[in-house]
């Protein structure tokens, strides 16, 4: 990929976006009847499809159940069709195994564990269109799927990938931006104390850059609560307006 | 097998302590420990040993078809185990949180920064390229094996040497170490990882935590960089949330650690080829310590006496006379404080208990200084109205107030641990330390 610009000198990028621009996130909470919380979010060509069960008693080993508050139970996995290349083992492998490990760490640090001691909440997380930045997307639509279960939680938590290219920070990046060796920054933010739940970086980058690439990560978060927080407005209006008829 | 639980009084204590700066082994809070590396017989066989913690990174080559998505790249594998040996708590076998933990964090910090040039790893494009395998091995966890495992692997990966190929139109041929000398990988830098422990909901950070401090740590964030100060890989991990300064500062940090490290396994792959070269025997049956007793005391272990000196003279100093035995013991009511008979009232003043087996028989020389809550006040009335002789001798007009109870008779206290647990744990940890 080394003819592709990924910043053009009119500071375009690959797909027409200014820099710090991010992709159209189109969202919906509730599509599924089972499931105690579902929400379906696109971010650009990036599908993910996030479903939440709880909380409710410890299933397998009552052990691990903790004393005081809830444990978290998350499973990442991609649709073999998400990619180019039809993947071919979507759960199990390391890099799902890593993702659910993340994600689980990042809602432990958000949702309010300790009100529901001894229970179990699991969070399911699906891709069903991997266009870059799946993390973020997960940790988006899982936000939303959790604020439809209705599991109270200390703050939205956002997330967002954001590259650094020519001295300037690129937020969002899709697929072809990630595997051109950016160094990438994908953090999850608590926007309303500014607190970051997960920082995760890849690739060479220089120390007198991280402040910036953070800061510009930050701006994006705190954009991404923005729509999702209008999503769930939208979503409880269109609630109420059933409910009252 | 499940790991002992850690005691709550355990776990109280190290928190405690980290509160006020002091580690379990004194080191401070930005202080790595003894990192040692040496290398194996083979080339790419090399042991790390950070403190306790002991790791061993072995790397072997093959030669593989490439990816067909990379044809004239070779492939770096890299996989960490976690042995039983290394801690009852891991499982042959099973691919616990932890071992993918690791060994995903291994390959980002190494493959993902491009340590490695790849492209002079092709042999045949399309056809044959380099296989390039490290293989990192625990053989005791003490804490941190991750930065361990990274300076294994990048020590390993800098003293391996592939066999020579040439290639002659079609004809690929490989040679033997003995035919031709092996060359060493294309290394163009070299990344370390740093950790970082954080207890208290992240107002206190540990750098390079051991075994008992990741016991009760909050969270981790692990920052690679290399010399040149690009950062290779941040991952944070645990429940915590950071705020943006404390990770911009954990990376200045990380700058300084690093490069002494990078130092450290510069220096020792230097002493490695001037001893091969040299022909002395080298390897790693040389290299392990001999663990003979050939001395009757052990390490000194540094303990904090900064103020000791001025507190015991102090406390010898008041504490002039040897108590005087009452005749008749006057008893007060129980849950009425007694008022010191001599010297001055103690009404309202805080007291303290003092445990006289720390002592060791020091007599009045008490040698640590405590404060007390109000709340030991009505458990300490209660003791006195149970003791016999009680002398009181107050100090106050001072920062910390000292007060030394004697007691001529008994020695052993078991409400003192009691009371004293529940203090600010000044005096409880310098009195350990003092042991």
């Amino acid at each position: 990929m080394a003819g592709l610009e990924l910043l053009s000198d009119q500071g375009y990028r690959l797909d027409g976006r200014k820099a710090t621009e991010l992709r159209k996130v189109q969202a919906r909470m509730g599509v599924f009847a089972q499931a105690d919380g579902s929400a379906y979010l696109e971010q650009g060509n990036t599908k993910a499809l996030a479903v939440v069960y709880g909380p409710h008693e410890m299933r397998g080993s009552r052990s691990r159940a903790l004393h005081d508050r809830a444990v978290i139970n998350c499973q990442y996995s991609m649709a073999t069709f998400s990619t180019a290349e039809r993947k071919r083992r979507p759960h199990g492998d390391r890099k799902s195994t890593e993702m659910s490990l993340h994600l689980k760490q990042t809602f432990e640090a958000a949702v309010m564990t300790q009100l529901f001691p001894r229970s179990q909440i699991d969070i399911y997380v699906k891709i069903l269109q991997s266009d870059g930045g799946n993390y973020s997307v997960c940790v988006n639509a899982a936000t939303l799927a959790v604020i439809d279960a209705g599991i109270p939680m200390r703050d939205y938590v956002c997330a967002c990938t954001v590259g650094f290219v020519d001295e300037t920070p690129l937020a969002d990046l899709c697929y072809a931006e990630e595997s051109g060796g950016v160094s990438s920054l994908a953090l999850a933010l608590l926007p309303r104390g500014g607190q970051i739940a997960l920082v995760q970086m890849d690739a060479r980058l220089h120390q007198d850059h991280l402040e910036t690439l953070i800061e510009a990560a930050m701006t994006a978060c705190k954009s991404v609560s923005k729509v999702l927080d209008e999503v769930v407005r939208q979503h409880l209006q269109e609630a109420s307006v059933l409910s009252r008829e | 097998m499940k790991d002992t639980p850690l005691s709550n009084c355990e776990r109280d204590f190290i928190l405690k302590a980290i509160e006020e700066k002091k580690r379990l082994d004194g080191r401070q809070t930005y202080d790595y420990r003894k990192i040692k590396i040496t290398f194996g017989t083979d080339y790419g066989c090399c042991f790390v040993d950070l403190g306790q913690t002991r790791v061993m990174a072995q790397v072997s080559c093959e030669l593989v078809v490439p990816k067909e998505s990379r044809p004239n790249e070779g492939i770096m594998f890299f996989n960490l185990e976690l042995s039983p040996m290394a801690s009852p708590a891991f499982e042959q076998g099973r691919q616990s949180e932890l071992s993918v933990k690791l060994n995903r964090q291994l390959e980002r910090c190494l493959r993902n920064s491009k340590c490695i040039d790849t492209e002079s790893l092709c042999v045949v494009s399309g056809e044959k390229v380099w296989q390039i395998r490290v293989d990192v091995h625990t053989l005791n966890n003490d804490g941190n094996l991750m930065d361990a495992a990274s300076v294994a692997a990048i020590g390993a990966l800098c003293h391996f040497r592939r066999p020579d190929v040439s290639i002659q139109g079609e004809e690929v041929t490989v040679y033997s170490p003995e035919e031709r000398d092996p060359i060493p990988l294309s290394i163009y830098h070299m990344p370390i990882s740093v950790s970082f422990a954080f207890f208290q909901q992240g107002t206190f950070l540990l750098v390079d935590p051991c075994e008992r401090e990741e016991r009760v740590m909050d969270g981790l964030l692990m920052i690679a960089m290399n010399k040149h100060r690009e950062i290779c890989s941040i991952q944070s991990s645990g429940g915590i949330m950071l705020l943006k300064e404390q990770v911009m500062r954990c990376s200045k940090i990380a700058s300084v650690k690093v490069s002494e490290i990078t130092e450290l396994i510069n220096k020792a792959l230097l002493n490695d080829k001037t001893a091969r070269k040299a022909g002395g025997r080298c390897g790693f049956a040389e290299s392990i310590p001999q663990e003979r007793i050939t001395a009757l005391k052990t390490d000194q272990t540094a303990v904090e006496m900064t103020d000791v000196g001025e507190t015991a003279s102090s406390i010898v100093q008041t504490a002039e006379a040897p108590p005087q035995t009452v005749p008749s013991p006057s008893v007060p009511v129980p849950g009425v404080g007694q008022v010191g008979e001599v010297l001055r009232n103690s009404w309202g003043l805080e007291e303290e208990e003092e445990e006289e087996e720390e002592d060791g028989g020091e007599g009045s020389g008490g040698d640590s200084v405590e404060e007390l809550t109000k709340m030991d006040v009505e458990q300490h009335q209660e003791v006195k109205s149970r003791t016999v002789d009680v002398v009181e001798i107050l100090d106050s007009d001072e920062e910390e107030e000292e007060v030394v109870i004697l007691y001529p008779e008994t020695t052993k206290k078991p409400k003192n641990t009691a009371s004293s647990s529940g203090q600010k744990g000044a005096g409880t940890s310098r009195k350990q330390k003092k042991k």
